[in-house]
């Protein structure tokens, strides 16, 4: 439980120090969240100045459900991001630099402009590389996973995310399926952000909740407040860690609104008045630092320090990406597969 | 002892396991007593405990975890029961095992088993030849053996390339086709072969079309005709220099499959002999492919749906003619 530092009986020696390790984890997610806010405004305000070609996709809203997904995966485990998910990929180890080189097709980057933005990622580091089309990356998961097992690997997890509108898929049906089905280690995070691009959840789905699903593919199933910071740590930490105990696969729904447009290019007016009223409509990033200064868990100075670190931050990755070569025609070697000799001899 | 070509895929399969930790087959009834539809899998459950395994009817997301697999470093055989089923999975094999080496560096060797091509009966919904469709997309082999020798070397080949395989496998020829004993190695993948040599035309085929291309060519050699049969044995690559070869030789290119007209392997042959060996024909190249509609279930319907030996030595009558 995070807990009043100033407030409340005197805490034993222990209670005490589990309540500072609560704190700590909190304002690590909160410095993650911060990041990306502001990481994501850069990108967005680059690409308003035309400096970046094709989309920009923020996770604005969504940070506190993204960055507890990163939080609780250690090396070894695999994650699966998707759109809205900079500060889980952030916490889970991605570097900014990587970002700003996907997002500027440099080709130092990841994905040396072959591909860009949200769809990034290093395999063999455990970050999978999304495919736009939605659900595919679950069963991908799966298959990962059970590979590990095979290979005597114990105590690792996978997590993946997905939206309200991506949950809709017969790729996701398959994919949840066979995960209960293999009995992974597997955790799914939904955010019910409720708008799928522009289309409202009545025009998407029409069951009470998205959770009531969990018990239908034989998951555990959890929904929570994403806009609420510490709801979203203990309900991942929870999933994450009855997922590592060999628990059935975990389904977390949380429910948020997306405060930006799908993506850069879109002005989210289909999104409506009286939803912007709703609890689930306010900003997490501003939940947690009311939080912050009503715990007294960091003083006004040292947020103020870490917004100023993190501007550094983002100024420093952009920079270095903008130094960096882009990708060249000429040189690039048009070979889709690693078997150079089965390339087709077409002209 | 005599072998069929669905036994060979049997045998490639055990030999895998047997030689390859890494490898391990997924699929709709392969697994348990059963042994797959087809019985391409016979015993090899018991023999391989946990390592070959019943999937639920999900085609999506059995290729899905194939992927995720590969990517951890497995081998993994993925068995459709029908190549028509795949339908449900082009997405995964198409973007995502299609995209990945280009896109992240990291190769993804999957092989899809696709029971493919049509067989008395069998209607529009269990005798596609979906090789045109992979074909034509990015990171993909697609391989079309037409002899029990091949459908054996080329299912070890096809494991031990790093990149996707779809490893299109004749049910016609399941049961038609014998061999006394299965080679150590065959020929190199992307590699066509020259199954029968001739002077007066080339005709280009692969998988069951070869064999009723072959009886084509038995027929037209009876009218004094010496037809060269070339098997493409892989459709991607395409062994585009033998084709040429070839045609070098008869000045006369026809190509036979059995996937719907419009485009696919015959016209890629033909688009390729035109553009470079138009000097080498003497006569406009043809063609020959299923007709345009859905396969058919009757058996009087479907034998003229398909190119026949009968259909292949008509057409080439005429283009000799020419
Ligand atoms: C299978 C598929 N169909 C369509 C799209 C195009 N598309 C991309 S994002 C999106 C909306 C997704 O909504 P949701 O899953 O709720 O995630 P959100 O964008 O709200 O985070 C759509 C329709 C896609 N990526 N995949």
């Amino acid at each position: 439980m995070l807990q009043t530092a100033r407030r409340g009986r005197k805490k034993t020696g222990s209670e005490a120090q589990a309540a500072a390790a609560v704190h700590e984890r909190y304002l690590e997610a909160y410095r993650w969240m911060l990041l990306t806010r502001l990481f994501e405004e850069k990108l967005a305000s680059m690409y308003r100045g035309g400096m970046i070609t094709g989309g920009v996709y923020v996770g604005k809203g969504q940070e506190a459900v993204s960055a507890a997904c990163g939080m609780f995966l250690r090396k070894g485990d695999i994650f699966a991001p998707l759109i809205r998910d900079q500060a889980g990929r952030a916490a889970f180890g991605e570097p900014l630099v990587d970002v700003a080189r996907t997002y500027l097709g440099s080709r130092l980057g990841p994905m040396r402009g072959r591909d860009g933005n949200i769809h990034r990622g290093k395999p063999r580091e455990g970050q999978l590389a999304m495919i736009s089309h939605l659900g595919a990356m679950i069963s991908v998961v799966v298959g990962s996973l059970m590979a590990k097992r095979w290979r005597g690997e114990k105590d690792f997890v996978g997590l993946t995310t997905i939206g309200e509108g991506g949950m809709q898929t017969g790729s996701t049906h398959e994919g949840l399926n066979i995960a209960a089905v293999e009995r992974v280690p597997l955790v799914v995070v939904a955010t019910n952000n409720h708008y799928a691009y522009s289309t409202p959840n009545e025009r998407e789905f029409a069951c009470a909740s998205l959770v009531d699903r969990a018990l239908g593919y034989g998951f555990e199933g959890y929904e929570m407040d994403g806009t609420n910071l510490n709801a979203c740590l203990e309900t991942i930490e929870t999933a994450v860690k009855r997922a590592r105990a060999g628990r059935p696969p975990q389904l977390v729904v949380a429910s948020i609104l997306r405060l930006a447009g799908h993506g850069e290019h879109d002005d989210f007016s289909y999104v409506t008045d009286d939803i912007r009223k709703e609890p689930f409509a306010q900003d997490c990033l501003k939940c947690a630092e009311v939080c912050i200064r009503e715990l007294g868990l960091a003083d006004d100075a040292t947020v103020r320090n870490w917004r100023d670190e993190a501007l550094r931050k983002v100024d420093e990755a952009v920079a270095t990406a903008q130094r960096e070569p882009a990708p060249n025609a000429g040189e690039e070697d048009w070979c889709a597969i690693s078997t150079r000799e089965l390339c087709d001899p077409v002209e | 002892m005599s072998l069929t070509y669905l036994e060979a895929i049997r045998e490639a399969q055990a030999k895998l396991l047997r030689d390859d930790p890494r490898v391990f087959i997924y699929g709709q009834d392969v697994g348990g007593t059963f042994g797959g539809a087809f019985k391409a899998t016979k015993g090899l459950a018991k023999e391989f405990p946990g390592r070959v395994l019943n999937t639920p009817i999900s085609e999506d997301a059995m290729t899905g975890v194939a992927i995720g697999a590969a990517l951890e470093g497995m081998r993994p055989i993925v068995e459709m029961q029908f190549a028509d089923f795949s339908s449900i999975a082009l997405n995964q094999i198409l973007n995502n095992a299609g995209t990945q080496y280009w896109r992240t560096n990291l190769p993804v060797p999957i092989t899809v088993r696709l029971p493919s091509g049509g067989t008395k009966g069998s209607g529009p919904f269990h005798s596609q030849s979906m090789e045109s469709l992979y074909a034509h997309y990015p990171g993909l082999i697609v391989m079309t053996p037409a002899t029990v020798e091949d459908a054996y070397t080329m299912l070890i080949d096809a494991i031990s390339i790093d990149d996707p395989v779809v490893y299109c496998e004749h049910k016609y020829l399941y049961y038609h086709l014998k061999a006394d004993a299965l080679p150590s190695e065959g020929m190199p993948i992307g590699r066509a072969r020259v199954a029968r040599a001739g002077r007066d035309l080339t005709i280009v085929s692969y998988s069951a079309m070869l064999h009723e291309s072959l009886a084509a060519a038995e027929e037209l050699a009876r009218e004094n005709w010496d037809i060269e049969v070339i098997d493409l044995r892989t459709v991607k690559p395409l062994d585009t220099s033998t084709v040429l070869g070839s045609v070098a030789r008869t000045g006369r290119l026809l190509a036979v499959g059995e996937s719907f007209p419009w485009g696919g392997v015959t016209a890629e042959v033909l688009a390729r002999v035109a553009s470079e060996g138009f000097h080498l024909l003497d006569a406009a190249p043809a063609r020959l492919n299923a007709k345009d509609t859905p396969i058919p279930y009757h058996p009087n319907l479907w034998s003229a749906h398909r190119p026949s030996s009968h259909a292949i030595a008509a057409k080439a009558r005429r283009l000799l003619r020419e």
